[in-house]
């Protein structure tokens, strides 16, 4: 067998590819959040609720009627994407007058409120959902066995996030969002409907979480705090990040998944914690964040 | 001589009194968790209400706290004024490490960072073999207050427990109103200018969050005393949100807000706690209704209804 650093090789990668995984998640949720940010100015806590409704969407297309995995992976985030929109206009726009920490704490009650109904309706144990027959099994890298799946989920991922990365910094739709997130009145001043715009920021953002749950729903059970576990690691994420850049975001994202694996390798006990020690660095040598612009 | 206004001082005696009179009607049990709850929140509202900023990591002081004044009366048999001051100096060294990282920045990335440490703390305590992870720490003895008052009376532990609240909430009221209070507001209002006038800003936020972590500290000692447990729920972000509810439901940056807030959320969760989720569907709903039409909470509506500060 061969080592590498006298762990097994099939073992390092293994978690090294675990590592992308949660990475990716990471990466499509800090994405999201940066890029409400940037337009709405508060941080999404809701954003966890949002990506297990993506996971309990596909769960419910799929039970109640019928839709398979692919459809779902279009459709889930389409109907959480409308849900986040409705939340934008009825409730959240209410907020923008106001300091940015009352977007915090709405959103915050939001997600209680999100995650408590799942609860009662759901129970807290959590439902099974089969991965698709085309993405079962496995495949002989030479160097190790992937899951089928596991390979689908980092592929995804990368897709969307770059796609997500390109809509925003290639093209003219990218350019007035960009543009009104460094001066909105100016933009509006142009003929550009900002509120608008503002909306639709907000469903794309939720939806790009909700395609983050329907791809988590095959490896997590589908249970109400499976957003929960994810959204307090993805805030050190977003500190680490700094929230001034995409591409930041997703390669943040990224990084902090594979460190997150290798540290299960090397050192399990500190697996849970090391996003967070990894923050304290960076507060402490770069408090505005890796990609983060200066105050 | 703590700076209470005409109408405060009303308004403590109020206080007092409903303190003094309320364990003969109501269960002393109950009222304890509401006391510790609201020395808790009125530590809180020491950062938000008067620094503006908010911490979403609160409950790690709290836990710590607990756990610390548990562990040393279970372990060492410490006296229990002993076992709550040790829960205080926990939470004031754990507020100046994590304060230290987490005022650096201010804002949506102060409570996230806070947030996030919060959660480090969470996992620490999962792991740490002094916690006993998901069991906790259980059936803590409350012993003798001083080698000679009995607490296992739960009549004598709700007085002691009052004291300390009172202790704590007047501690917090001087702080804020001392010249350093008002820095703290200043620094609140126009923190450039602070800077501009010669405060050394980052140094009042820092001894503001110790300080509120002390107390905090101190209140999940009280709370790890009367109930004789510690578990990984005061540390958990849940607890984190619970204290952020009590604040904002009586009225951010009002001095007697979080105890108000503490009695309502306290009793909810009390008669709630049979529907199971529908406690947290609650919570949320009131965070909602509180940031969208509710903004100054029980006392600050009140205040402003009868035109004073309370």
């Amino acid at each position: 067998m061969i080592m590498i650093f006298g762990i097994p090789a099939p073992l390092l990668f293994g978690q090294l590819l675990l590592g992308l995984i949660n990475g990716a998640f990471y990466a499509m949720l800090s994405l999201g959040l940066a890029v409400i940010f940037g337009m709405l100015n508060i941080i999404n806590f809701a954003h966890g609720a949002l990506f297990m409704m993506g996971a309990f969407a596909s769960w419910m297309l799929l039970n109640y009627v019928g839709i398979g995995y692919f459809p779902a992976l279009i459709l889930a985030p389409i109907l959480v994407g409308i849900f986040g929109i409705i939340l934008e206009k009825t409730i959240i726009s209410r907020l923008y007058k106001l300091d940015h920490l009352y977007g915090l704490l709405l959103t915050f009650g939001l997600s209680l409120v999100i995650e408590g109904l799942f609860r009662n309706a759901y129970g807290s144990s959590g439902m099974p959902y089969r991965i698709p027959d085309v993405l079962q099994g496995a495949t002989n890298l030479g160097f190790m066995y992937m899951p089928n799946y596991r390979g689908w989920v980092v592929l995804a991922a990368l897709v969307v996030c770059l796609a997500t990365w390109a809509i925003i910094e290639k093209t003219s739709l990218g350019a007035t969002l960009r543009a009104a997130t460094e001066n909105a009145p100016l933009v509006q001043a142009f003929g550009v409907d900002v509120p608008r715009l503002i909306t639709l920021t907000y469903g794309g953002g939720v939806a790009l979480a909700a395609f983050a749950g329907v791809l988590a729903a095959p490896i997590y059970s589908v249970n109400p705090n499976m957003g929960t576990n994810f959204i307090n690691t993805v805030f050190a994420v977003v500190v680490i990040g700094g929230m001034g850049s995409i591409m930041g975001s997703i390669l943040t994202g990224f990084g902090l998944g594979v460190i997150e694996g290798l540290t299960k390798v090397f050192y399990p006990q500190a697996s849970a914690t090391v996003v967070f020690l990894v923050m304290v660095i960076v507060l402490l040598v770069r408090p505005r964040g890796l990609f983060g612009k200066a105050a | 001589m703590f700076g209470f206004s005409r109408a405060q001082s009303i308004a403590f005696v109020v206080m007092v009194v409903l303190i003094v009179v309320s364990p003969f009607v109501l269960y002393p049990v109950f009222l304890m968790r509401v006391l510790t709850a609201a020395l808790f929140a009125t530590a809180f509202n020491l950062m938000i209400g008067y620094v503006g900023l908010l911490s979403f990591g609160h409950a790690a002081f709290f836990g710590m706290g607990s756990y610390v004044a548990a562990w040393t009366m279970k372990t060492w048999h410490v006296d229990a004024a002993i076992a709550i001051i040790f829960g205080g100096l926990t939470g004031a060294i754990l507020g100046l490490v994590l304060g230290y990282l987490a005022i650096r920045r201010s804002g949506i990335y102060f409570a996230m960072i806070t947030l996030a440490l919060a959660q480090m703390v969470y996992f620490f305590c999962l792991e740490a073999p002094f916690t006993g992870g998901e069991d906790g720490i259980q059936q803590v003895p409350r012993g003798r207050l001083f080698g000679v008052i009995n607490l296992n009376n739960d009549m004598t532990m709700y007085w002691v427990v009052a004291l300390v609240f009172l202790g704590g909430f007047l501690f917090i009221h001087r702080v804020i109103h001392s010249p350093f209070g008002q820095v703290l507001k200043g620094i609140r209002e126009n923190e450039p200018r602070a800077t501009s006038l010669g405060y050394r800003t980052d140094d009042y936020k820092l001894i503001a969050f110790v300080l509120s972590c002390m107390i905090a500290g101190v209140a999940g000692g009280t709370k790890a005393l009367v109930f004789g447990i510690a578990t990984l729920t005061d540390v958990h972000y849940s607890t984190s949100g619970e204290v952020v509810l009590t604040t904002l439901l009586g009225g951010l940056g009002t001095v007697f807000g979080p105890a108000m807030g503490a009695l309502v959320v306290t009793s909810m969760e009390n008669y709630l706690a049979q529907f199971g989720a529908w406690v947290t569907v609650t919570q949320g709903v009131i965070f909602m209704v509180c940031v969208l039409a509710f903004r100054r909470g029980i006392i600050g509506e009140l205040g402003a209804f009868l035109r004073i500060s309370l």
